[in-house]
């Protein structure tokens, strides 16, 4: 007889919600024909309103399941809210849009919420091959997102590219976790932190190789700087929201695993991968700005920015402390409301088949939607960093924190960095208050189920941005059991 | 245990080799002209139109990729039979969730019309 | 024997690799690669792991081949159409990169080895790679890994339908 595994199935209890609810707008979608789908989207609501109660429940536990592959500690439960908002924001700002464009179907909000699980699977999986399937769950139906506009070249060239660059990336990943394995003989997080000591890169050089795949592996989805050349395109290609989920939550779902499996599975080694975060939170802060500053396209230069921000975020990893994993989660959460919001706009302010993106369309929008434009200001202001926003706050965090714990100079070049990127998010500003009106006019409907999504972004960017105490202690309280082993 | 496999070593030589010998030995014994008409396909009949290469549909495709998907499932039937006597009804679940979640997938399938043939 | 096996194997990989891309006939080069495939798989064979190398033939040089050769017909590109890359410089460099990577993990498996407290040291269980063993892998410690992949199928199934099905919208 083989001894069973202890499954202790609780502990994906969120997972098994929104996989339920993503089989049933998939069957509900293959029963209800044309007009009448658009309750389907309100399926997909009331799974995610329903796994973030899961999720409420389980908050504080600190449980493993099947064999060890899954953790769920506050850590994880917080990234499952991320995804969890960024999954609602991107449901709403979905919508009106999937009308617009004529592309409503079922399938669009099953390959989100199928997302969501692999998203929710990789923050809380607690061993590497758990973590690769659940990144590839995550990715296909990115993949299948960004090519949902099937009648537009440029959607399909965003698939392809995407698929292409995920597929060489998996590569990458799989074959660093095999080094590991080879080398340690085992995938746990648990068990590799035991069988790691300081001099383990000396004695067994295969971890090294293994770890820096397993790195590169990730940055592609992360989109750091050199693995970033797919972003650009595959943003600007895919249609908007599916452009605005992108930036969000599988960002966050890359930041979960690279923060656990970094400065906790391989802790002991932690200072000499460090050097490698600094080199790569230096190119991909610097090379997002500088790139961004010369584009015209909204969506283009919001990719870029997305790039920036990611090496923000890369910078409170490089430090390697829970008080810099602290900063970093915060900085998370401001960026998905802000940049939830600026896609927002861009949808709003979008015609049909989004021929015109250029920034220069945005021209004298002061004068006829003054809200939409003063909206679109705060976002870029958070953005850019500007006090009382979340993003300042989320900055000053980061950088407060790198100078406390010695790193100056990424200090010294990350706000280099954010000075430089006030530059085109002013741009924007201007634009919309200083420049006479654009030659297509700009006419501006407010569907109701865009507008619940801007405000709640608006609300999130001005809330953490105002009283950011709360939500500081809201994240100590889920970063503090991450290292409470080690 | 590899010493098992010596009959298949055999057969795979043999199947190497035979062919090899097969495309080989005509290049060096027989005499070969060609001229555009020997070449076409049919040496003595109406001249060919076009190219045999044509674009398929899309529908071929559709059908691979299926049964792809459908192969690499039953490739986890394998293992699965080597121990379900062990696992008991334990495995006989795990099997069953696994199954049903394609289930639906092939549900889809039909659904969509996806393997009618129009 | 082993020794002998393990060269034929290897070289058929990697002359099939380097064939894959050399070659200038799309199909030319599937049928080089379903060699490789075959290659790998005599090489899993030779250190014992026979399951994995039943499902290389099964799934790699039969299935995934099959979709590799409908994809060129599908597309059907000319050989005069396909054009190689003219620049130059990322011809080269790209070489000189991908060889300094493959350096690079030669080094540093060697001096793996050298150190000796690798585990690629360690002596290979008799029962390793066992059909048996990997069955109890994925039905107990694995389990969870071992359902994702339904998801994961399932996913694959609906976009492939999604895709392949219904004209888009309009062309632009």
């Amino acid at each position: 007889m083989i001894s069973l595994p202890i499954i202790n199935f609780s502990v994906i209890y969120p997972e098994i919600i929104i996989l339920v609810t993503a089989i049933a707008v998939l069957i509900a979608d293959l029963f209800i024909k044309g007009d009448r789908r658009a309750p389907i989207s309100l399926i997909a609501l009331a799974g995610i309103i329903m796994a973030a109660f899961a999720i409420h429940a389980q908050w504080g536990a600190n449980v493993s399941g099947f064999s060890g592959a899954i953790i769920v500690d506050n850590y994880a439960l917080l990234f499952k809210y991320i995804f969890l908002v960024g999954a609602l924001l991107t449901l709403f700002l979905s919508v009106w849009y999937l009308q617009r464009e004529e592309l409503f179907s079922g399938e669009y909000f099953f390959f989100i919420l199928i997302s969501i699980v692999g998203m929710m699977i990789l923050s809380s999986s607690n061993e590497l091959i758990t973590a690769f399937l659940g990144l590839e769950i995550m990715s296909i139906p990115l993949y299948l997102l960004a090519g949902f506009d099937k009648g537009k070249l440029r959607s399909n060239e965003a698939a392809l590219k995407y698929l292409l660059m995920g597929a060489f990336a998996s590569g990458f990943l799989i074959y660093g976790i095999a080094f590991i394995y080879g080398s340690m003989g085992t995938t746990n997080f648990d068990e590799i932190v035991r069988a790691l000591s300081s001099d383990s890169l000396d004695t067994d050089p295969l971890i090294l190789i293994g770890i820096s795949m397993i790195v590169i592996g990730f940055a592609f989805k992360t989109a750091f700087v050199p693995f970033h050349s797919w972003v650009p395109d595959v943003y600007t290609g895919a249609p908007t929201p599916v452009t605005a989920f992108f930036s969000i939550a599988p960002k966050a779902a890359g930041f979960a695993i690279l923060f656990r499996l970094l400065t906790v599975a391989f802790s002991p080694i932690f200072v000499n991968l460090s050097t490698m975060l600094w080199v790569l939170a230096v190119l991909t802060m610097s090379v997002g700005n500088l790139i961004a500053l010369t584009q015209r396209n909204i969506k283009r230069m919001l990719a870029y920015s997305s790039i920036a921000h990611a090496g923000y975020i890369l910078v409170s990893l490089a430090i390697g402390t829970s008080k810099g994993t602290e900063a970093g989660l915060f900085y998370l959460l401001a960026y998905t409301a802000m940049n939830a919001g600026a896609f927002g706009m861009v949808i709003l302010l979008g015609h049909k088949g989004e021929d015109d993106l250029t920034i220069s369309s945005y021209g004298g929008l002061s004068r006829r939607h003054p809200v939409a434009a003063a909206t679109m200001s705060l976002f870029m202001f958070s953005l850019a960093g500007i006090p009382p926003t979340a993003g300042f706050i989320g900055k000053f965090n980061i950088f407060s924190n790198a100078i406390s714990a010695g790193f100056i100079w990424l200090a010294i070049i990350g706000v280099i960095n954010s000075v430089i990127s006030v530059y085109y998010y002013l741009r924007v500003i201007i634009t919309m208050y200083m420049k006479p009106e654009a030659d297509s006019v700009t006419t501006v409907t407010y569907p109701p189920s865009l507008l619940v999504a801007i405000i709640l972004a608006a609300w999130g960017t001005l809330h953490i941005g105002l009283f950011p105490n709360g939500w500081l202690l809201f994240i100590r309280e889920s970063v503090v059991g991450l290292y409470q082993a080690l | 245990m590899l010493e098992s496999f010596f009959p298949i070593l055999i057969l795979f030589l043999l199947a190497t080799i035979t062919p090899a010998v097969m495309l080989i030995l005509p290049k060096i014994l027989a005499k070969r002209e060609s001229d555009p008409v020997k070449d076409a396909p049919y040496e003595c009949g109406i001249p060919a139109e076009g190219d045999a290469r044509e674009r398929f549909p899309i529908k071929f495709y559709l059908i691979a990729i299926l049964f792809l998907l459908f192969d690499i499932e039953a490739v986890f039937l394998y293992p699965w039979a080597v121990i379900y006597r062990k696992l008991g009804v334990f495995g006989l679940v795990e099997m069953v969730v696994f199954i049903v979640i394609l289930l639906i997938g092939y549900l889809y399938v039909i659904k969509k019309g996806a393997l009618r043939w129009q | 024997m082993h020794l002998i096996l393990f060269i034929i194997f290897a070289v058929f990989c990697i002359a099939g690799a380097i064939l894959v891309i050399v070659l200038r006939s799309p199909v030319a080069s599937a049928i080089s690669l379903i060699f490789v495939m075959c290659a790998i798989a005599g090489l899993f064979a030779l250190v014992g792991a026979l399951f994995v190398a039943a499902l290389q033939v099964i799934v790699y040089a039969g299935a995934v081949m099959v979709l590799f050769l409908f994809v060129i017909m599908l597309l059907n590109i000319k050989e005069e159409l396909i054009t190689t890359d003219e620049k130059r410089l990322t011809r080269y460099l790209g070489s000189a990169l991908g060889l300094a990577f493959v350096l690079e993990i030669a080094y540093f498996v060697r001096r793996g080895l050298a150190f000796g407290s690798s585990s690629l040291y360690l002596p290979v269980p008799k029962e390793f790679a066992s059909i048996e063993l990997i069955s109890t892998g994925i039905f107990t410690k694995y389990l969870l890994a071992f359902e994702m992949t339904s998801i994961l199928l399932l996913v694959a199934i609906v976009g492939a339908i999604m895709l392949a099905r219904g004209k888009g919208r309009r062309d632009t």
